[in-house]
């Protein structure tokens, strides 16, 4: 054997080093490609990259292994001539025909009807390219995975604070001394959320993971809380109340940076009512947001007085009459109120957390805010022109993500949350919470959908986003009689602040004719036949289902996917797509970049390899789509054909002729002398590639923290065009925008009305405080017969359905078991190991049960999306996936049937559209001795597809370049 | 006994058990010196392969009193290695300069003895080429002059985002391994078996918070400014018994 | 552990030749000490010799089914001073050797006589080959049964007994075969061999079954507190990294379970053990040749299950770490 020492690895093979960005998951590392004879020999973390430091997860070390999967898709396919749908039954066919079909089609859609093109995409990172699509288009049906994956999370803090978690912002655990994560698995930040975890922890942080299971993160936890699903709201309030009661909050972050001391007006009989008190006099400049006319109960003179008014001091706590007579109150003190009962004993009982152990974290939260400030020597303007030395943190954060998103009260529980870190004064300051540009936006942001059926029409674009922010009643998308325009039914009256759209019942809807029937169903990276979609076994039913006529209920359904998943079997038409170290990418500002504390960052994927086959980047089917259709954005004013492809588009495309603000911010100007806005760059591409595929502007420092109301900074991103207003961004303790909707449900509002049978939910649910109810569900379910809350979580060695066709990954997770509390199987006469049932209300799988005592006894729960249908994803038919994996989504409902006054509604929050995954109650018997010890449902083993990679034989020993020397 | 001992110090306080040092580990070495790493049955029922390096799950205790452990392991690169006196060829050795046990794939028979006389379940033989093969501590990446410096490192020790693996000679007290050994209360495994592992874990470590009752209170509380404190203390005091 | 049949094989089939060996150098013995009137050829040692050579060279054939790469055999040669292994892999072919050497030199007759003793007896140049193959085949059962004894990391198999019972079973299994073999040839040893062989037999009995107690009564000393480090009173695994299989799991887990090895071990003193000494016995009473082939091969049929059982029982410390897979 070779010396070690002496030999080198380039002896193997001469290699090559390319740089390019990872998509094993959506958190988007730097990576290094090492290629040796055009295989992949070794993918690392780039350690010039921002965000991975030059770490690699479990993931994107096993890239090598998706390249070459067995599952890879290599020809645009053509359902076969007299196959049904699900059959996998294809022939393949050319680009060329294929673009006529789609092409052709579409262009009757578009000149006909826009909105029967339904274009739904799964965890997309090019939503800024989707989207514009859609919109040039002309349909308002578009969305991405945010609906059913964390809208409550975006939307609760949005309209709280202006910014979130998610990708939009994160804890600063470079500073914080207390960190409490709550329902968080994994998460999109993966790797920095591992860096900075474990840089706390060895410096002496406190960690604390509120979860009903104890894994992953939440196992190198200082304390571990274990919580009943769907109660984290209560949990919330109670430490609300402890912390209000206490007097731990931080006054004077509340008074000058929420509307804590902003008075409500108090008469029930008022139209007003609930609403902030507004001074008439205030004049408003033009193409103001939000004019800063609401007034405060000044302490030191005992009159209102405007907000924040110099030499003024507002009162949190009391209850006060205006001078005509108005019964006033701060929104403090109707916060107060709305706590007063939610003692920790209170909370107690539904969250199963003792309530010494509730008071303590508040305790421990209060005290480490209030004693444990750190001063920054970063001096300061704020929006009102009041000048700092320092900039203070209070080093207390938070993250949290779908153990709170994905119930359906999780808007409000999210609510609660937003509150709570604001009490403590955590927001956008040093060891709390910060926002990555381009948050913090405007409560809530300008973005909104059309106003009703006329933002639709034959070949024009949309008359609006197709995703937006509702900011009163009368931004919703709805017809006169208040009924839903988009299939999804966004922005409607039954979800009226779905800001991400509803994709978990896009499939129902349209199979149902429900608002109305649709042409095409056009799927991008989404598995909507397996996991991304609830009641998996209904809804496959629903995509093969026909009229009496023999047509498809769906008349046609389109598929691009780099892989033989599950949902390909149902296409009419599949388009191969290529994988990441394939194509050119953009993560752009205009979508959800990868931007740090310190300022914007955006980045680039370039490719490292060829298409494999006849594979195309799906940019490229847009762009090609888009000229071919003569959509305005993709043609030149004669409809000749604007850009030659993908990389041209991205560094030639403006949202406007001359904005300057394309989908990259970095290296703008002829000569990349410009960022964040300037003229088109020829050499954009390029000097991505040299600056390591990334953008990053640091902000001058006194620009980082406070940038709700840092005037500097506000200042700053109006004049680099990342926000519209540079007018403070002051939080939502109180939200008026919620009471708007609740009076027009009243009936004290002028506009939009909801109609009659949804007035109670939207009175009920927009409450312009946070308050706590038990999951919709539970309303329905009954919970002695189904005692146990099933939910999910994400192994960190997988990324939802698509890594079982990894060799090396699925090793690790070639089946999924139900994990339980002992208690559970004693009650139930089962053992570890043993075979078990699971049943829902609306379903029931078989699968193996393991004993752990790692989980809150009345919760269950499984590894997301490991259990495969037969032959899928290039997997033989046995495989232990199908055979031994499950998946929890047939025993999950997309619909709650006769909720509101007899009527079917999604299984979502009723605010946000939230796909309620984690809501299901069940309950685990044993199955019977004569059962086979398999997974159920089973279903027909899918064949391979024409043009399938496959591999066949019982060995694989990798080894790049193969040749061996 | 070697001067020198590289080895591996896993932070079991800060390990998330993500798996990254386990298929980090899997792509460098398949391609490379070590190499290839085969797996049976790539995709269908029951797949196998070969990894030099596993991440396992514990737990401890009872509800709600759980710890869950997430515990790396990989050839431990033991001082005293009993896999290798053992070994008929010599093919697995312990090398003088580093302390680094490896297996010489010309020589290794495919016996399997040495695998019986590792009580730690590291080494895994691969079939194809049917020798034994275990962690290398990536011997042909430490000392490749061609890299920066700073990635002269095991592939999982770069890839683990939670820079929970340190790398580093344990013999030299200066050395970062070394000293977090020594800090952090370093053990290692199974010590009654004399075979006196190279590698060493770190424990876990809990922060925890005093409050004192006072902090709840204190003169500048906020609730004190809108009036609301001190609450009078109710109920009956002294003045209504007595009468000095 | 798993039970590799090339190494059930050639435990079982050189113990048994070794064994023959020894049988055939004291039945030889036997003349010189005047236990027996009558010394039988040096026919009936050639062929005895060279069955025991057929009985060594198909073990050495089977040993190599049990390596990978059989090609470099050779290298296994060069570890002595560490390996037991290696010294095995010495010491058959040096065994073997001298069994060619003794089955040459009674074959062809060359018996010069060494020395004189004062009973009229001589030692020639057959017997003394005879005590140094006997002396090396006694020396590889040791050797063979350190190869297992010192795996300190199994616990059944780390103590003298294994030794003892390697040397005891091997001696048994060889010395019944030499009772077969003399009672065909119609050899005046049958009795003593068979004598032999059924005291043999009852001793390896009564060894084995020691050690079968002692390993079913012995607790493990071995924890996962020390095996994770973790000072815990209660430790269970959840996973061990991986839902499939692995070297570790194949490798060092009984394929069956329970079951299968208390049949096995039923078995194995049935057929290894009681059945041969009543057939040993009887044969011996009525010098049935017929009845000691069967009582040979029905022990070579029972130490194949005993070796099996062996294996299986090792419960190496390393399962610890795969206790569990989820
Ligand atoms: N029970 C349960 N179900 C859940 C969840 C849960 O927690 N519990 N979580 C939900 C959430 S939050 C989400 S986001 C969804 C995720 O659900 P999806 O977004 O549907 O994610 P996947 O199913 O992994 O991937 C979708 C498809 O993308 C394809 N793909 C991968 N790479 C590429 C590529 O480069 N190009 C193209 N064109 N396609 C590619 C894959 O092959 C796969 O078919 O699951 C949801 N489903
Ligand atoms: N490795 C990997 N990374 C991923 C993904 C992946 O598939 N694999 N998916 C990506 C996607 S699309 C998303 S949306 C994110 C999701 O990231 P996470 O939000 O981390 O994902 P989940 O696995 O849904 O985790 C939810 C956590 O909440 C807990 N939980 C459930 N219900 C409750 C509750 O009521 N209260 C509390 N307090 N906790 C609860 C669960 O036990 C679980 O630990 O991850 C992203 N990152
Ligand atoms: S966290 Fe996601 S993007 Fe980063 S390396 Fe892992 S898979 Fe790739
Ligand atoms: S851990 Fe095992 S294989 Fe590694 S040196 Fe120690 S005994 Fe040998
Ligand atoms: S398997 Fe190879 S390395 Fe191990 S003892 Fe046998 S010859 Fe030595
Ligand atoms: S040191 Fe190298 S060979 Fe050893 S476990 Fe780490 S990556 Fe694998
Ligand atoms: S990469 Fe690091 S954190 Fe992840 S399992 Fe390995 S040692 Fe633990
Ligand atoms: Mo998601």
């Amino acid at each position: 054997m070779k010396d070690p020492v002496t030999s080198r690895d380039t002896e193997f093979g001469p290699s090559e080093v390319k740089t390019t960005t990872c998509y094993m998951c959506a958190c988007r590392c730097g990576i290094r490609v090492h290629l040796r004879g055009g295989e992949v020999r070794y993918i690392e973390g780039n350690p010039d990259h921002p965000l991975n430091q030059g770490v690699i997860c479990a993931k994107g070390a096993s890239g090598i292994m998706k390249q070459y999967s067995p599952a890879r898709l290599t020809r645009p396919l053509k359902r076969k001539e007299g196959a049904e749908r699900g059959e996998n039954a294809f022939e393949p066919i050319s680009w060329d025909e294929a673009f006529t079909i789609l092409g052709d089609r579409l262009a009757h859609i578009r000149a006909t009807d826009p909105k029967k093109l339904a274009l739904f995409t799964g965890r997309d990172q090019m939503q800024a390219l989707t989207g514009l699509f859609a919109k040039q288009f002309g349909t308002p049906n578009y969305a991405a995975h945010g609906g059913f994956c964390s809208v409550n999370m975006a939307a609760g803090m949005i309209y709280t604070i202006g910014g979130s978690f998610w990708e939009f912002g994160g804890p600063d655990l470079d500073r914080a001394k207390l960190f409490v994560m709550i329902g968080t698995a994994e998460d999109h930040h993966s790797n920095p959320m591992k860096i900075a975890l474990s840089k706390f922890k060895r410096s002496g942080g406190r960690f604390i993971a509120i979860n009903p299971v104890r894994t992953g993160y939440a196992a190198i936890a200082d304390e571990w809380v274990p919580i009943r699903p769907g109660t984290d709201g209560a949990l919330l309030l109670a430490l609300i109340r402890e912390i209000v009661e206490m007097g731990l909050f931080d006054r004077e972050f509340l008074i000058r940076f929420t509307n804590a001391a902003e008075l409500v007006n108090m008469d029930p009989a008022s139209d007003e009512f609930g609403l902030l008190i507004r001074d008439p006099s205030v004049t408003a400049e033009p193409g103001c947001f939000d004019p800063e006319n609401r007034l405060w109960w000044d302490r030191l003179t005992d009159r209102p007085t405007i907000a924040r008014s110099e030499g003024s001091d507002g009162r949190l706590i009391g209850a006060f009459e205006l001078p005509d007579g108005t019964a006033v109150k701060p929104a403090f003190q109707l916060l107060k109120d709305r706590v007063k009962d939610c003692t920790p004993e209170w909370a107690e009982g539904i969250t199963g957390i003792p309530a010494a152990t509730i008071r303590r974290l508040a305790h421990e939260m209060g005290v480490t805010a209030r004693d444990h400030k750190i001063e920054l020597p970063i001096a300061w303007t704020d929006a009102w022109g009041r000048e700092y030395d320092t900039i203070v943190g209070n080093p207390v954060a938070f993250h949290s993500m779908r153990g709170l998103a994905a119930h359906s009260n999780g808007f409000h529980a999210i609510r609660a949350l937003g509150i709570l870190m604001s009490l403590l004064g955590t927001i956008d300051r040093p060891g709390g919470f910060r926002h990555k540009a381009p948050f913090p936006r405007p409560i809530p942001p300008c973005a909104k959908p059309p106003k009703g059926p006329e933002g639709v029409k034959p070949n024009e674009p949309l008359g609006g986003m197709p995703l937006g922010w509702p900011a009163d009643p009368n931004d919703l998308f709805v017809d006169a009689e208040g009924e839903p325009v988009r299939i999804d039914k966004a922005f409607s009256w039954e979800y009226p602040l779905s800001v991400h759209g509803l994709m978990h019942n896009v499939i129902t809807n349209a199979w149902r004719g429900d608002p109305y029937p649709i042409d095409t169903l056009f799927l991008f990276m989404a598995n909507m036949a397996w996991n991304s979609s609830m009641n998996t076994v209904e809804v496959r039913k629903m995509l093969t289902d026909k009229h009496e006529n023999g047509e498809y209920k769906i008349p046609f359904i389109v598929v691009t996917d780099a892989f033989q998943s599950e949902t390909v079997a149902f296409a009419d038409l599949v388009l191969p797509d290529t994988t990441y170290l394939e194509r050119h990418d953009v993560m752009s500002l205009l979508d959800r970049p990868i931007s740090e504390f310190d300022g914007p960052v955006d980045s680039v994927r370039i490719p490292v390899l060829p298409p494999l086959g006849e594979s195309k980047p799906f940019q490229e089917v847009l762009i090609e789509l888009g000229s071919r259709l003569r959509l305005p954005a993709f043609v030149n004013a004669d409809g000749s054909r604007k850009y030659r492809d993908y990389p041209d588009f991205i560094v030639h495309f403006e949202t406007e002729p001359g904005s300057g603000i394309g989908f990259l911010s970095g290296w703008r100007g002829k000569s990349g002398e410009k960022f964040l806005v300037g003229e088109p760059n020829p050499s954009q591409w390029e000097m991505y590639a040299r600056n390591h595929n990334h953008f990053h502007y640091e902000l001058p420092r006194s620009y980082q923290y406070m940038r709700n109301w840092n005037r500097g900074y506000l200042t700053w991103a109006r004049h680099h065009r990342l926000v519209r207003f540079a007018e403070p961004i002051v939080i939502h303790l109180y939200s008026e925008v919620l009471q708007k909707f609740r009076l027009a449900a009243e009936g004290k509002r002028k506009g939009k009305q909801p109609p009659a049978h949804l007035r109670e939910r939207v009175k009920d649910f927009f409450d312009p405080l946070p308050f706590y109810f038990p999951p919709l569900e539970w309303h329905q379910t009954n919970t002695s017969a189904f005692p146990l809350a099933a939910i999910t979580q994400r192994p960190m060695a997988m990324y939802h359905s698509w890594d079982s066709q990894n060799a090396w990954l699925r090793q690790i997770h070639t089946h999924n078991a139900l994990f339980v509390h002992p208690s559970v199987g004693a009650a139930n006469n089962f053992g570890d190991g043993a075979w078990v049932w699971v049943e829902s209300p609306w379903g029931k799988v078989r699968c193996q049960a393991r004993f752990t005592e790692a989980v809150e006894p009345g919760t269950v729960w499984t590894w997301n999306a490991v259990g495969k249908a037969s032959g899928a994803w290039g997997l033989s038919p046995d495989a232990n996936e199908s055979r031994h994996g499950f998946l929890l989504n047939h025993v999950i409902s997309e619909e709650l049937p006769a909720l509101i006054s007899g009527r079917t509604v999604s299984n979502s929050d009723p605010v946000t559209g939230q796909a309620a995954w984690y809501d299901v109650r069940v309950r685990v018997t044993p199955a019977a001795a004569d059962e086979p010890a398999e997974s159920w449902p089973q279903f027909t083993p899918l064949p391979q597809v024409p043009g399938q990679t496959g591999f066949t034989g019982t060995l694989r020993a990798f080894f790049a370049g193969k040749a061996r020397g | 006994m070697s001067k020198k001992q590289l080895a591996l110090v896993i932070d079991l306080n800060v390990c998330v058990g993500c798996h990254a040092c386990v298929t980090s580990c899997k792509e460098w070495n398949t391609s490379g010196w070590a190499g290839p790493m085969p797996d049976q049955n790539p995709y269908d029922a029951d797949p196998s392969g070969v990894f030099f390096n596993r991440v396992q799950t514990f737990e401890c205790g009872t509800f709600p009193n759980t710890e869950t452990i997430h515990f790396p392991k990989s050839c431990l690169h033991c001082e005293d290695p009993p896999c290798v006196p053992v070994c008929p060829t010599g093919a697995s050795y312990k090398r003088e300069e580093d302390g680094i046990v490896l297996v010489d794939y010309d020589k290794c028979i495919g016996c399997k003895y040495c695998s019986w006389s590792c009580p730690y379940g590291v080494r895994e033989f691969d079939e194809v080429q049917g020798v034994m093969k275990k962690c290398t501590l990536c011997v042909d990446r430490i000392y490749d002059q061609t890299l920066p410096p700073e990635r002269r490192k095991p592939a999982c020790v770069l890839a683990c985002p939670a820079g929970a693996r340190i790398f580093g000679d344990i013999k030299d007290p200066d050395s970062e391994a070394a000293i977090a050994i020594r800090e952090n209360g370093g053990y290692p495994l199974m010590p009654e078996w004399g075979t006196q592992p190279a590698n060493h874990y770190l424990p876990r470590r809990k922060t925890k918070m005093t409050l004192h009752e006072d902090e709840l209170i204190r003169a500048d509380n906020p609730l004190k400014i809108e009036g609301e404190l001190p609450k009078p203390p109710d109920g009956s005091s002294l003045d209504d018994y007595s009468s000095w | 552990m798993k039970p590799a049949f090339s190494v059930l094989f050639l435990t079982t089939l050189i113990g048994a030749g070794q064994g023959l060996l020894v049988a055939l150098v004291t039945g030889q013995w036997y003349f010189v000490i005047g236990a027996t009137p009558r010394q039988e050829n040096g026919a009936f040692y050639a062929v005895g010799a060279a069955i025991a050579l057929v009985l060594l060279g198909l073990g050495l054939f089977a040993s190599f089914f049990h390596l990978a790469n059989p090609q470099r055999a050779w290298r296994a040669a060069t570890r002595w001073r560490t390996s037991w292994l290696s010294r095995e892999v010495i010491l058959l072919p040096v065994v073997m050797g001298l069994g060619v050497v003794y089955a040459g030199v009674h074959g062809f007759g060359i018996r010069p006589v060494l020395m004189t003793f004062s009973n009229q007896k001589s030692l020639d140049l057959t017997m003394a080959v005879g005590f140094v193959t006997a002396g090396a085949a006694l020396l590889l059962y040791v050797v063979t049964g350190m190869i297992y004894a010192c795996v300190r990391f199994i616990r059944e198999w780390a103590s003298s007994w294994t030794v003892v019972n390697f040397v005891a079973m091997g001696l048994a299994s060889g010395f019944t075969v030499a009772a077969a073999y003399a009672a065909i040839s119609s050899s005046p040893l049958t009795e003593f061999f068979a004598a032999d062989a059924l005291v043999l037999t009852l001793v390896a009995l009564a060894t084995r079954s020691y050690q079968l107690w002692r390993n079913w009564r012995a607790k493990s000393p071995f924890t996962l507190k020390s095996a994770i480090g973790v000072h815990h009173p209660q430790i269970r695994q959840l996973t061990q990294g991986f839902c499939g299989t692995s070297f570790n799991t194949k490798e060092f887990f009984v394929p069956g379970g329970k079951g299968k090895m208390a049949v096995l071990t039923a078995a194995f003193v049935a057929f290894g053990f009681l059945l041969p000494a009543v057939m040993i016995g009887v044969g011996w009473a009525t010098g049935d040749a017929a009845l000691l082939i069967a009582a040979a091969l029905a022990q070579y049929l029972g130490l194949l299950a005993e070796r099996w059982v062996f294996f299986a029982q090792g419960n190496h410390v390393q399962n610890l770490y795969y206790q569990a897979r989820a």
